[in-house]
């Protein structure tokens, strides 16, 4: 899950992670208040959206006066800011960030991830701040440094002076930058994150150091313990129909096509985006309905793959394990019974392909309940031909 | 012989009280799998489907003589049982569980430094040694009796890949999900050293997915240390955009890392061969023994 960077900001605050005063502001008025509430000769106005890249999309701002706050108050409200992580449709800016500015004397990369493949959290720090780290990383890799951590100490004192000295922040800020990475750390492990990228975090001429900028992610699975954090959901920044099936249990990905599918298995659900479009279809969407699904669930499926007339067509791609065909062919016939008027039509074609067990029943059910637009593949590949096959003709 | 388990391998049920695992308690016995306990804290003397239950692991492992344990426990509590397991000596413990935060399995792949427990998962299907015994939830009828080792990250393409392998008669020595999570105990290169060490498997299936690097660690590994057991692949997650999960917790691709396209590439480059959409798993196995020239010795179903 992600938050905005006033919310990072908050719960830095909270560690006591230095951070730059300001406020969250959702109108021009709002702006304006906050900004004078500030009081100092400049402050910052930064758009907050679920995405990197603000500043060089000119999400970021410097105002000068309670004039210039309002002008850019004014113009990023409401604005669809294209970065080079939004993708090509941009994300619409609903809130501000207005903050003191600082003086910068020099900016760094800080963060903290999980290495897979040593199963710890590893800091990473780089002297290269402010720009994006993948390309630090692709073109001096040796200009980032990294701090595995033992989970049985925690971060060590001894481990963060080091990255201070390597990262050669000025003598004077070294202490206060190790000192940043301990309660840093304290954050990732306390708030069960996913990662914590500070980029920039900057020292000032006072040397000072401070968070400019703040990212924060949290892992899915250990938001049961922090209910706190999952207050801090804006659910605008998230697709409708990926809010919709997240809250009905479904696993579900937007990919925007026109061809969806409907399987059981994220590996399965995956394989079967990529068959549709190796045989030159568009795929709408990743859907795992799971091992367990019930007719309803079935039905919700449906529904959200057909919502504002996005699925044009729908594979269904069942291997039956554990749970049985019979039971998914039961689910899609009852769905058709909840999503049609008539109940035994489905919008547009569906192509079923059923294997595993059960499936000789699941087959029959199939046949015993025709549905209009219904139709039964042999195979895999027979199947993924023919739905692209339908809504190529269909367009 | 086989990977990890067989018709000798002694296995207790954690959680075994709960919905999901007497379910599969019943399809595990019914397979023929040696279920010698259970285990859930305060329902110690019940039975179920005929098996005791323990108050604790240990208890469990000084009454049965368990050498592996299967866990089917919530998220919450899961991590806690793995170490439990760890802690009793079993060989293997194999965790079923999906959606265990991150942070708790660093602790426990931590807790088990230095100790001989061989953990499976967590977000896994688990494993089956056909026609022996099988630890999870894979379906007992997609897989029969063959040369052929399969390792995955994904549980319905395990089903999905033992079953294209059946109909194209090539059987299977041991199966198993090493699951979904980006933080899990044995990898694609442990389970390769496994079957390497294998006098009945001649090859292996291996099939991937999207996030992190595990795949290309293996391509290397397999170019340095397994000249003799050919080995295929399916790389699952092509068209998946980035920074985006992929159901797995495991399968993202961040940072311009983790993409199937470089898993590819690295498999092709050390002479794997990847098929090129799901429903050609099969057939590009069968290409792979018959160019070893060893098709003959896989066809075995």
């Amino acid at each position: 899950m992600n938050i905005h960077e006033y919310q990072s900001k908050g719960i830095l605050k909270r560690y006591g992670v230095p951070v730059p005063n300001g406020k969250p502001a959702f109108s021009v008025e709002e702006a304006v208040s906050v900004a004078q509430e500030l009081n100092r000769p400049v402050v910052v106005v930064k758009a907050q959206i679920h995405a990197g890249g603000r500043g060089k999309a000119g999400g970021v701002k410097l105002a000068k006066s309670l004039d210039e706050v309002k002008t850019y108050a004014t113009e990023l409200l409401g604005k669809i800011l294209v970065t080079h992580q939004t993708g090509p449709e941009g994300k619409k800016v609903g809130r501000l960030l207005i903050e003191e500015g600082s003086n910068i004397k020099k900016e760094y990369y800080l963060s903290f991830v999980i290495d897979r493949t040593t199963a710890r959290v590893v800091m990473m720090g780089s002297e290269e701040g402010g720009v994006e780290i993948e390309k630090v990383a692709a073109e001096t890799p040796e200009k980032i440094f990294r701090e595995y951590v033992d989970p049985a100490v925690g971060l060590m004192p001894f481990q963060a002076t080091r990255m201070a000295y390597r990262m050669n922040f000025p003598a004077a800020a070294v202490r206060k930058a190790s000192a940043f990475m301990l309660k840093l750390y304290s954050v990732f492990i306390g708030e069960d994150c996913s990662q914590v990228e500070i980029n920039p975090l900057a020292v000032t001429a006072e040397d000072d150091v401070i968070a400019l900028d703040a990212k924060l992610n949290f892992d899915d699975s250990g938001l049961f313990r922090h209910p706190e954090i999952e207050a801090l959901r804006d659910e605008t920044e998230e697709d409708a129909k990926e809010r919709a099936a997240a809250k009905e249990g479904l696993s579900y990905v937007n990919l925007g096509g026109n061809v969806a599918c409907m399987v059981n298995g994220a590996g399965l659900a995956m394989a079967t985006v990529d068959i549709l479009k190796h045989y030159g279809g568009e795929p709408a969407n990743f859907l795992d309905v799971g091992g367990d699904s019930t007719p309803e669930k079935i039905a919700t499926a449906f529904k959200i793959m057909l919502d504002g007339g996005q699925a044009k067509g729908i594979f269904v791609n069942i291997f039956g394990g554990i749970n049985r065909c019979d039971a998914v062919a039961g689910g899609i016939v009852e769905a058709a019974k909840i999503i049609s008027a008539d109940g035994k039509s489905l919008p547009v074609p569906v192509v079923v392909r059923l294997e595993g067990t059960n499936v000789e029943q699941g087959r029959q059910i199939l046949k015993d309940s025709p549905i209009k637009n219904v139709i039964m593949a042999p195979t895999m590949e027979d199947g993924a031909k023919e739905i692209v096959r339908l809504v190529n003709e269909s367009a | 012989m086989s990977i990890l388990v067989n018709r000798d391998t002694k296995v207790i049920v954690q959680g075994i009280t709960g919905k999901q695992a007497t379910f599969h308690t019943k399809q595990m016995l019914a397979y023929g799998t040696k279920i010698v306990g259970g285990v859930t804290p305060g329902k110690a003397g019940q039975l179920v489907e005929g098996v005791p239950v323990f108050n604790t692991v240990s208890d469990a492992v000084k009454e049965t003589g368990a050498t592996a344990s299967v866990i089917y426990v919530p998220a919450r509590f899961a991590a806690d049982s793995i170490m439990e397991g760890v802690d009793a000596g079993l060989d293997l413990v194999v965790c079923i569980t999906e959606h265990i935060p991150v942070l708790d399995m660093v602790k426990v792949r931590r807790y088990m430094e230095g100790k001989k427990t061989r953990l499976i998962g967590p977000n896994c299907p688990g494993i089956m040694t056909t026609g022996e015994c099988k630890l999870g939830i894979i379906p007992g009828n997609v897989q029969k009796r063959g040369r052929v080792g399969l390792v995955s990250r994904s549980g319905t393409l395990t089903y999905e890949a033992a079953f294209q392998l059946m109909n194209a008669g090539i059987g299977i020595t041991t199966s198993l999900g090493i699951g979904g999570d980006p933080v899990k105990g044995i990898d694609f290169i442990d389970a390769l050293e496994l079957f390497r060490a294998d006098d009945e498997t001649l090859a292996v299936l291996m099939i991937g997915e999207i996030g992190g690097t595990a795949e290309e660690d293996a391509a290397k590994w397999i170019a340095e240390n397994m000249p003799n057991k050919p080995v295929t692949a399916f790389i699952a997650g092509r068209q998946a955009p980035p920074g985006k999960r992929m159901g797995h917790a495991g399968a993202i691709i961040s940072g311009g890392k983790g993409t199937a396209a470089d898993k590819i590439k690295a498999l092709n480059a050390v002479g794997i061969e990847v098929a090129d959409t799901v429903a050609h798993i099969g057939e590009t196995v069968v290409a792979t023994l018959r160019r070893a020239g060893i098709y003959d010795a896989c066809h075995t179903c």
